[in-house]
């Protein structure tokens, strides 16, 4: 187990060891630094004197090291629009992003599991074309204009939804969250439903290819053999069998969530870290764009890597195959 | 192995491809409706009723009109025009054009860089396998959309950019599915003939694996085209995709964004539906031929 952990534990830095050196060529080496990390209405002195406490002067791979230094110590740089340490921004925005991907995983879960199972219980059926049909069409549909259309619709023509923004921001146990004021969770419905929708797609997917599995299994014929209904068979025993890779796949894509936020968030103007990178892209504010990139790859490191754990734990077939 | 042996099996493979499309009444509207679109791409510039860009061709006054509308010339426009006063159905035909170019375009390359590496890891294995797979899971390790943005964050626009971000999030796929079945096929008695013969090793690899791990790389192939299609959208929509210059359907919903809230509906709604029906007519098409030519299914139906 514990060779298991640190296994596991050396390969994510190594990823994050990668991520960094490719954000930093990226940054450092591609584009000029010069411009990419000095305001452009710096003065000439500024501009050299920055040079130098940049450590431009010097070998790139001295550079890395300055830059690794830094980071590692949370310091990204300052952001030239809003001159706060970058990575101090991400963390103010930060808690709306998880609420709301959070938000859209429990829409995702609620909506997908019913229907997965309605679906793999009678395949091939005209229920399962046609759920099966839905998840395709939830693949496809082009997020942003989803998004669109739910303003369209909900906010521009029936006017019951707001269309942008966060609301009022109340707090529940020291947390500040939008689900403590009634106008909080209006203007969370129509994001967390834009970006659920992908998920939900995937959930329903993962839930009928489970129950497909798991049918035939002897347990299954085992407890119809002892006379439990069949209602009891399904919603304890089958369920209970494929949660655990539903609840794993769907841990991992919470960190897609993060990601995905990024376009729901612009559409929505939710003052999350999504639509501050893209605000940052538009005006070239490069480290608030770095430090987005290192944080997001961070959580995705860190999340992947406690999933893999609990999962071995849950199963030890996962860590024995891994040995091998 | 005969050329005509390949040539006989190749056929039964796309045969057994369109045959599973042709038994699915819906996967044979999808593929109508791709084969249509492709179509309509392909001759856009005779189709539409207008250049878009030709700025001789449009007239400002005709700006925003609602769908049905008659021109200042008395054309109607059947879709209406956006803020420049350009006919909606031409610039969506034209936008149809880019987005399906890009898309096929980097799903080609990505196809084809990733097939090569994938087959190269399976037949040569040990540190060139291994140097090749941990990319790949680094690559899928991520999500698309954040390889995708943190590229174009440092790269910056451009047609060429976003092709090359494309092909960077896609590549590791084809590279998985192509050595896992490549794997298989490895093992297998006509490999070891093919090179106790004294073949040489692209020509087993290129003339003789390959062939064999047709069905994935058709599979994914189908369905990463349609990837890319709303990959680039999405990118071009968040304004780190494509240049106005180009506009695809993805930037065409982006300029009906703020007029969308005064009620402008058509300048989004339709570039959006037209969107919507290529990618979900793609991916039907790809999860049909998941079924038909998936090992584990054939021969069971």
């Amino acid at each position: 187990m514990t060779v298991f952990v640190i296994r596991r534990l050396l390969q994510s830095i190594g990823v994050l060891f990668a991520t960094s050196i490719i954000v930093f060529l990226g940054v450092y080496a591609i584009g000029n630094p010069v411009d990419i990390l000095i305001a452009a209405d710096a003065t000439q002195a500024e501009r050299q004197a920055a040079i130098v406490a940049l450590g431009l002067d010097r070998s790139l791979p001295e550079q890395y090291w300055i830059f690794l230094t830094n980071a590692l110590q949370g310091d990204f740089g300052r952001s030239f629009v809003f001159s706060q340490p970058a990575i101090s921004l991400i963390f103010a925005r930060l808690p709306a992003t998880l609420e709301l991907a959070f938000v859209a995983l429990v829409i995702a879960l609620v909506i997908g599991i019913p229907l997965g199972l309605i679906a793999g219980l009678k395949p091939r059926s005209v229920t399962d074309e046609t759920i099966m049909t839905g998840s395709i069409l939830g693949f496809s549909l082009p997020n942003f204009w989803q998004g669109m259309m739910l303003i369209m619709i909900f906010s521009v023509w029936l006017g019951w939804l707001p269309a942008s923004g966060r609301g009022v921001v109340g707090e529940v146990l020291g947390v500040r969250t939008s689900l403590a004021t009634w106008d909080g969770i209006a203007h969370l419905i129509l994001p967390a439903l834009n970006l659920a929708l992908f998920q939900l797609a995937l959930v329903i997917r993962l839930t009928r290819t489970g129950v497909r599995e798991t049918m035939p299994l002897d347990f299954v014929k085992f407890a119809r053999a002892k006379g439990l209904s069949e209602r009891r068979i399904v919603l304890v025993h089958v369920l209970k069998n494929i949660m655990i890779p539903v609840v794993t796949v769907v841990g991992m894509e919470f960190g897609s969530l993060i990601a995905f936020a990024v376009v729901t968030e612009t559409i929505f103007a939710w003052p999350g870290i999504g639509k501050l990178l893209i605000d940052s892209i538009m005006v070239l504010d490069r480290p608030v764009v770095v430090s987005y990139l290192l944080v997001v790859v961070t959580m995705f490191i860190v999340l992947n890597l406690v999933v893999d754990i609990l999962y071995s734990v849950l199963d030890p077939r996962i860590r024995l195959r891994d040995a091998q | 192995m005969t050329a005509a042996a390949t040539q006989a099996r190749s056929e039964t493979l796309w045969r057994r491809a369109l045959d599973g499309i042709v038994s699915s009444p819906k996967a044979l509207v999808a593929l109508v409706l791709c084969v249509a679109l492709v179509f309509i791409a392909i001759f856009g510039p005779w189709l539409a009723p207008q250049n878009p860009y030709d700025l001789t061709a449009i007239d400002f006054f005709d700006a925003r009109l609602p769908p049905m509308s008659e021109s200042m010339s008395g054309s109607v426009y059947l879709l209406g025009t956006d803020g420049q006063g350009r006919d909606m159905l031409s610039a969506m035909i034209y936008g149809l054009r880019t987005s399906l170019g890009v898309g096929l375009l980097s799903g080609l390359v990505a196809l084809l860089l990733g097939t090569a590496l994938g087959l190269v890891a399976a037949y040569f294995g040990g540190r060139v396998d291994a140097m090749i797979m941990r990319t790949v899971d680094l690559m899928l390790g991520l999500p698309t959309i954040l390889i995708a943005l943190m590229l174009l964050a440092i790269l910056g626009q451009g047609v060429w950019k976003v092709i090359l971000a494309l092909v960077l999030v896609q590549w590791a796929l084809f590279a998985r599915a192509v050595r896992a079945a490549a794997l298989v096929e490895r093992g297998k008695e006509y490999v070891e003939a093919a090179a106790s013969l004294g073949l040489s090793k692209p020509r087993i690899l290129f003339g003789h694996l390959l062939p064999n791990c047709m069905p994935p790389i058709i599979v994914v192939g189908t369905l990463q085209v349609a990837n890319a299609i709303s990959a680039e959208a999405t990118l071009s929509f968040l304004g780190i995709g494509l240049p106005i210059t180009e506009p695809s359907l993805g930037l065409l919903i982006s300029n009906g964004y703020q007029t969308l809230l005064s009620g402008q509906y058509w300048i989004s709604v339709y570039p959006g539906l037209l969107l919507l029906v290529l990618v979900f007519s793609i991916n039907i098409v790809g999860d049909r031929l998941r079924e038909v030519l998936n090992p584990r299914f054939a021969g069971r139906s």
